[in-house]
């Protein structure tokens, strides 16, 4: 798990973050168990209140399910992680369309030029 | 409501007619790292001596768990405090039993361990020790009580980031959640993750108390770079 933190925002959210593209990209696979607070905590170098209450929240929003003295584990409902994915993925598309309206184009451009740049690639591989 | 394990209230302290600490009010509660931050010469020091019973104040009120720092205090303390103050001649093993012999709640096993993980032998004088490691033998000692409240004055003042990453994380793995911490440092940029609340303090007065969180969300900067700003020079 990579562990720097940017400056603008908490560092829990930053925490759940981290966790999430780690389920999405499987390096933490369905039920799989995650580490206690204390070694999450020191592992990463941060205050244990902080990987509590990022728990806390991946556990209301059911992408942690809590299984008592033994801990928590990534969820096993296929269609939380779907949508989870989803979410993720509308965020990083968020973040282009952003970046791209910096350097003047407009949505629809940035849109086309991506499936442009999408199908393109395809070809190559093809 | 929940007792605070250090409250201030119109904390004042002088030193001839400087104004080191001017009616200083602070709650620390129990299960917090709490970052006391703020330059040189702001009176962190001093706030941490007058918990420690090490001064007096000069008017006001300092309370630890309800009582006024003394012999019952010291019990729920454990000090580190910003110089080296251990002798230099005693083997880290005379030291440990040291503490073992003074504090009631030095949890030894949990000493050893942490001395054997950095290769440090008991057999070891202090004095032929790196400063790096000698910073850690005194954080050790001090993590190893199981206080109530610990109050740690610069711990990663003279140290090296590698040794700083230890002691950072040894505060972390030795914290309870009924223990509070209060840390001293202006080195905020590499403290500012272990943190939950910070009290930033300027000329002997409170600035500001927040959580890092808050900071975070309502600023959108860190902690550090707040600092920065309320302290520009």
């Amino acid at each position: 798990m990579s562990h720097s933190f940017t400056n603008d925002r908490p560092i829990y959210i930053q925490l759940m973050e981290m966790i999430e593209r780690d389920i999405a990209s499987g390096v933490l696979p369905p039920g799989s168990r995650m580490p206690s607070v204390r070694d999450l905590a020191s592992q990463i170098g941060i205050s244990p209140n902080t990987v509590q209450r990022a728990m806390y929240e991946m556990e209301r929003s059911g992408l942690l399910v809590s299984r008592g003295t033994e801990g928590k584990t990534i969820t096993e409902d296929a269609g939380r992680i779907a949508q989870m994915r989803i979410d993720l993925a509308g965020q990083t598309i968020e973040r282009y369309f952003s970046a791209m309206r910096q350097l003047g184009f407009e949505d629809g451009e940035s849109a086309r030029l991506a499936g442009s740049f999408a199908s393109g690639s395809e070809q190559k591989e093809g | 409501m929940q007792q605070a394990i250090l409250r201030c209230s119109a904390l004042t302290k002088a030193y001839g007619r400087t104004l080191a600490l001017d009616h200083i009010d602070l709650e620390v509660f129990s299960g917090r790292i709490v970052g006391l931050l703020g330059p040189n010469g702001s009176g962190k020091t001093t706030l941490i001596k007058l918990a420690n019973g090490l001064l007096s104040p000069t008017a006001g009120e300092i309370l630890i768990d309800g009582r006024r720092p003394g012999v019952e205090t010291k019990r729920l303390v454990s000090y580190l405090p910003d110089k080296e103050y251990l002798n230099n001649w005693m083997r880290v093993g005379d030291l440990v039993d040291f503490f073992a012999d003074f504090y009631i709640d030095f949890d030894r096993e949990r000493a050893v361990e942490m001395l054997a993980h950095l290769n440090i032998s008991t057999a070891d004088r202090l004095k032929d020790l790196s400063k790096g490691n000698r910073e850690k033998v005194q954080l050790i000692l001090v993590m190893s009580r199981r206080a109530r409240l610990y109050l740690l004055d610069e711990p990663i003042g003279g140290v090296d980031p590698a040794a700083r990453d230890y002691i950072l994380r040894t505060i972390i793995t030795n914290y309870s959640p009924d223990s509070a911490i209060l840390l001293s440092t202006h080195l905020i940029a590499d403290v500012e993750k272990v943190l939950d609340d910070v009290v930033f303090i300027d000329r002997g007065r409170v600035a500001l108390t927040a959580s890092v969180d808050y900071i975070r969300e309502e600023k959108g900067k860190s902690v550090d770079e707040l600092f920065r700003e309320v302290f520009r020079c």
